[in-house]
């Protein structure tokens, strides 16, 4: 019998936790899969954030450090120096990214960490059940922004790619979405270059993935996916924002 | 050990840090500790190390526990305002059973507080810090020489329980000079390989996952009690010394740089016949408990007096070890202000 697909071997056996609907599951997948792809036997760290994919540490299946919140980068950056040649990367939410640890982040990229970032912005916070994000919309609802985010009150989503685009030390920086297959497969091109720039020792790479909450969104899966199709991506236009060449 | 040569505290930590197999060192300029990175920044590269000046005290204790994760020998140092910043940290260090060494060259506060030196992080340091129920190894030289002793030993230690080990000095064993002797470098190729180590070679059953992270209840509790057999373990560490303790009457007690001070009180209350004895803990954690106990149970003993660079904080391990047996008192500086000898020999003439 010809075997036509299998699970990556980077992925454990325990079932994911996550919502019906929510978009962890594909990118752990394809991580997985860009990470098993680039071939070689270099070993792999994972480190995982704090948020819905603090449990990340059950689901890939290499050495893996658990982080304080918004910490990854810096934790990255402490394992990077002990494994030059290791295959590193950063698993991190929009809370845990871009609000308390956007230090980490802006300094990693800017030191040119030779790390590999998969950023899911789904711009909310999960875990804690629903609170604005640096990434949510202006007018989106949030437990902390019952009445809609305003420009005026909570001030406006962050761009984080075109942000860290600027710095001379990122190699890579690309924003992709898991909405429809196209889009997913796209983006599981985008995470395997990361990782080329990666092995290539060319610096911070970074993906930033557009991703589901139907949970906290209080929408359907396919409403969500909607959602991210034409209210996300209009705020958070996809493309590669650098490319210093492999 | 090499000739004696004369050295400022904060490079010769660094320097007996690097000779105790310390490879990794991130930190962040605060005075006054920056002799510390400074030192790190030129003598790690030499001996194939790594140092980086982090963006934040917070970031700097996440890449130490990145490193020591990995299985690297890791270390920061700081002062107080950026030791507060480095307690979640050192929290999750504690809480995912991670060996490294942190110094804190202690300056006043609370606050902004003054760049001078102070006891005043006592609490931070030996009643946990950071948040959860965890403890520290923790040291308070009170010379060079005894701070270069320690953190060449405090790798070592660290590997061994698993734990942060904190140097407590303060702003004038960083800042002064003394002669100090240091010991020869250890090998660190021969040091035994990290098993539990995140160094990307292993997966499926065999990987490692560092974590604090425990969501069920009783699983934690678990870890808890884990730890709390682990301080028991610790006790072994305890250190102290005693000086002209065993026929006093009046029993100073003081760490760090402080004892230096408390100990030539002791020279000029014994020449005016003042029967005065020191106790000096080593270990600020574990505290040398036994050592009041005994010397309270001690008849000669009437009082014991408790000196630091702060408003009294050891003090109060002391009235729990001495337990109600004898009259525990204090005397404090604070704001950057050191007491003299001869003002502690005023001090005790009054108390008598």
């Amino acid at each position: 019998m010809q075997q036509v697909f299998k699970k990556s071997s980077l992925l454990t056996d325990t079932p994911f936790h996550y919502c019906p609907g929510c978009t962890h599951g594909i990118a752990h997948r394809l991580t997985a899969e860009a990470i098993e792809e680039l071939g070689g036997n270099q070993g792999v760290i994972g480190i995982a954030p704090v948020g819905c994919a603090v449990f990340a540490y059950n689901y890939f299946n290499c050495d893996i450090q658990q982080a304080a919140h918004g910490r990854a980068p810096a934790v990255a950056t402490g394992i990077r120096r002990v494994c030059p040649d290791k295959i590193i990367f950063v698993y991190q939410g929009d809370g845990d990214l871009a609000s308390i640890g956007m230090a980490e982040t802006v300094h990693a990229a800017a030191r040119g960490e030779n790390i590999t970032v998969i950023f899911i912005n789904n711009a909310i916070y999960g875990m804690t059940g629903g609170q604005m994000a640096p990434t949510t919309l202006i007018g989106q609802k949030s437990t902390t922004s019952p009445a809609g985010r305003t420009a005026e009150l909570q001030g406006s989503p962050i761009r984080v790619s075109e942000m860290l685009a600027t710095l001379d030390g990122a190699a890579y920086i690309a924003r992709v979405s898991l909405h429809d297959l196209k889009s997913v497969i796209a983006a599981k091109k985008a995470i395997k270059k990361a990782f080329d720039y990666q092995v290539a020792k060319k610096g911070f790479s970074m993906v930033e993935v557009l991703s589901t909450c139907p949970t906290n969104w209080g929408m359907s899966s396919e409403a969500s996916m909607d959602y991210v199709k034409n209210e996300m991506t209009k705020v958070y236009p996809l493309g590669t924002f650098k490319e210093i060449g492999l | 050990m090499s000739e004696r040569i004369l050295m400022k505290g904060n490079e010769a930590i660094a320097e007996a840090a690097v000779r105790g197999g310390c490879r990794y060192f991130f930190g962040y300029p605060i005075t006054p500790q920056n002799e510390i990175p400074e030192y790190m920044a030129k003598r790690l590269p030499e001996v194939g190390g790594a140092f980086i000046q982090a963006e934040s005290e917070v970031a700097a204790i996440n890449m130490v526990y990145g490193a020591a994760g990995a299985g690297g020998r890791a270390m920061t140092s700081s002062s107080s305002p950026g030791i507060s910043l480095k307690q979640e940290g050192i929290s999750y260090i504690a809480g995912a059973e991670l060996p490294c060494v942190i110094v804190n060259m202690v300056r006043s506060g609370p606050g902004l507080g003054g760049i001078q030196p102070s006891q005043g992080d006592y609490f931070q340091s030996v009643k946990g810090g950071g948040h959860g129920d965890y403890r520290m190894l923790v040291y308070g030289p009170s010379s060079i020489q005894e701070a270069v002793n320690i953190i060449y030993k405090a790798f070592d230690k660290a590997d061994e329980y698993r734990i942060p080990v904190m140097i407590l000095g303060d702003g004038v064993l960083g800042q002064m000079m003394e002669p100090v002797a240091l010991p020869d470098a250890i090998d660190v190729s021969a040091l035994p390989k990290k098993e539990w180590a995140t160094d990307g070679t292993k997966s499926g059953a065999e990987r490692r996952i560092i974590n604090s992270l425990y969501i069920e209840a009783d699983v934690l509790e678990g870890m808890n009690n884990k730890f709390k057999a682990l301080y028991e373990k610790l006790k072994a560490e305890t250190a102290h010394e005693t000086y002209l303790a065993d026929d006093a009457e009046i029993i100073l007690t003081a760490f760090g740089i402080t004892a230096r001070i408390a100990k030539s009180a002791v020279d000029l209350l014994r020449e005016q016949c003042v029967k005065a004895g020191l106790i000096r803990p080593i270990t600020l954690y574990p505290f040398p408990s036994d050592v009041y106990a005994k010397y309270a149970a001690k008849k000669n003993v009437k009082k014991f007096v408790t000196l630091e660079l702060n408003l009294g904080q050891m003090v109060e391990d002391v009235r729990l070890a001495v337990n109600g047996k004898k009259p525990v008192e204090f005397y404090g500086r604070s704001g950057g202000n050191i007491m003299t000898p001869e003002e502690v020999v005023r001090e005790i003439l009054k108390r008598i």
